[in-house]
């Protein structure tokens, strides 16, 4: 008795997987109908895609900030600087006293306070890592359509 | 005593002797003809054994230069850039005169010798010594004007109108200052190392949280 209870319980577990497969599979055909693509996109595993376009940096003219807390955007590339646990190049113009003679911005002061508050006379560890929130400005567009509005244009 | 003496002469004694001893054997235009055949072979084959150490290939077949400067390396304009002008290793760090070709290359023994000690071997090894190796090729391009930088830039031809202004008033100052590549161009091939806080000539960009 025993051993037929456990047939039947082989044969129902076995259709219910059958039809759980067919089930997986239509819907995974549904999905490619409907063209749900991988970010390789249609391409062939043995084809490249090509290099993308790269939006094109803006340098010179600094953008203005959409918001107030808004980290101001770099007019300029920052490619060929290292930025590491070695060396931040950005220093070189952007610290003070530096940054007098480069006539550059200066980091805001804030970058010298350690996270426990206390005022240094060096770029904060925690702040080190300019492009954690800096990026250089270009002209990207949105990359979904959303309703940002910058909070000085609302009343 | 004498005859046995003769005898037992050593190897290079011989050799001395028949390096003195006129020839009866040989012609004078045979010998000249074939030690002129024998000079171009040997003088050419030195050159040309030199110019083999003298390539990109020959310095990253060490996995000390292949797996940490060269990487580095390869991610900068001297590597790649908008019209495929490169800038190999041995453009920057190999003298092209002569005189000043050959005198580093014996110095490059060094580098062998500490290659098969395995003084750099790992990266943990490399960054260790990395502020050395570094300031060692500062102050030899110091001393030499950047004379390798300055086998293709040249203050002479720059325009300074395509430059950017930042460029442009910079070296301005260096001309009058007298001041030469490397005071400024320091880390543009490789990454610059830890621990450059306080050294003099560089602008205060190390990093100082690292406790150095």
């Amino acid at each position: 008795m025993k051993i037929r209870i456990k047939d039947w319980a082989i044969k129902i577990t076995a259709a219910g997987l059958a039809v759980l497969a067919v089930a997986a599979f239509s819907l995974d055909s549904a999905y490619a109908q409907q063209g749900v693509t991988s970010l390789r996109g249609e391409t062939a595993l043995d084809e490249g895609r090509g290099a993308a376009d790269l939006n094109k940096q803006h340098t010179g003219k600094r953008f203005t900030r959409n918001y107030r807390q808004q980290p101001p955007l770099i007019p300029h590339k920052i490619e060929k600087y290292q930025i590491d646990v070695k060396a931040n190049q950005c220093l070189g113009c952007h610290d003070w006293p530096q940054n007098v003679a480069a006539n550059a911005p200066k980091i805001s002061e804030t970058h010298y306070v350690s996270p426990t508050g206390v005022r240094l006379n060096k770029v904060s560890g925690s702040r080190w890592f300019c492009n954690q929130c800096h990026v250089p400005q270009a002209e990207a567009q949105a990359l979904v359509p959303n309703t940002f509005t910058s909070s000085n244009d609302m009343k | 005593m004498s005859a046995s003496n003769e005898e037992q002469k050593s190897f290079l004694g011989r050799t001395w002797q028949k390096f003195r001893r006129p020839t009866a054997r040989y012609a004078m235009g045979t010998l000249l003809v074939a030690g002129f055949f024998g000079g171009i072979v040997f003088w050419g084959g030195f050159n040309w054994s030199m110019e083999m150490t003298n390539t990109e290939t020959f310095c990253i077949s060490c996995h000390e230069m292949e797996a940490n400067v060269y990487r580095e390396y390869k991610e900068t304009v001297h590597y790649s850039n908008r019209t495929g002008v490169r800038a190999t290793c041995p453009d920057c760090h190999v003298p092209k005169t002569w005189v000043h070709k050959i005198a580093r290359k014996i110095k490059a023994s060094n580098e062998l010798y500490h290659h098969f000690l395995g003084t750099i071997d790992t990266r943990e090894k490399y960054e260790g010594k990395r502020l050395e190796l570094a300031t060692n090729v500062w102050k030899a391009m110091k001393e030499t004007d950047s004379r390798e930088c300055r086998n293709c830039h040249n203050f002479e031809y720059m325009d300074f109108v395509v430059q950017e202004k930042r460029s442009r008033t910079r070296h301005e100052e260096a001309i009058d200052d007298g001041m030469t590549c490397i005071d400024c161009h320091k880390g543009i091939a490789h990454e610059l190392p830890a621990g450059i806080v306080g050294v003099e000539g560089m602008p205060n960009i190390g990093n100082p949280n690292l406790g150095n």
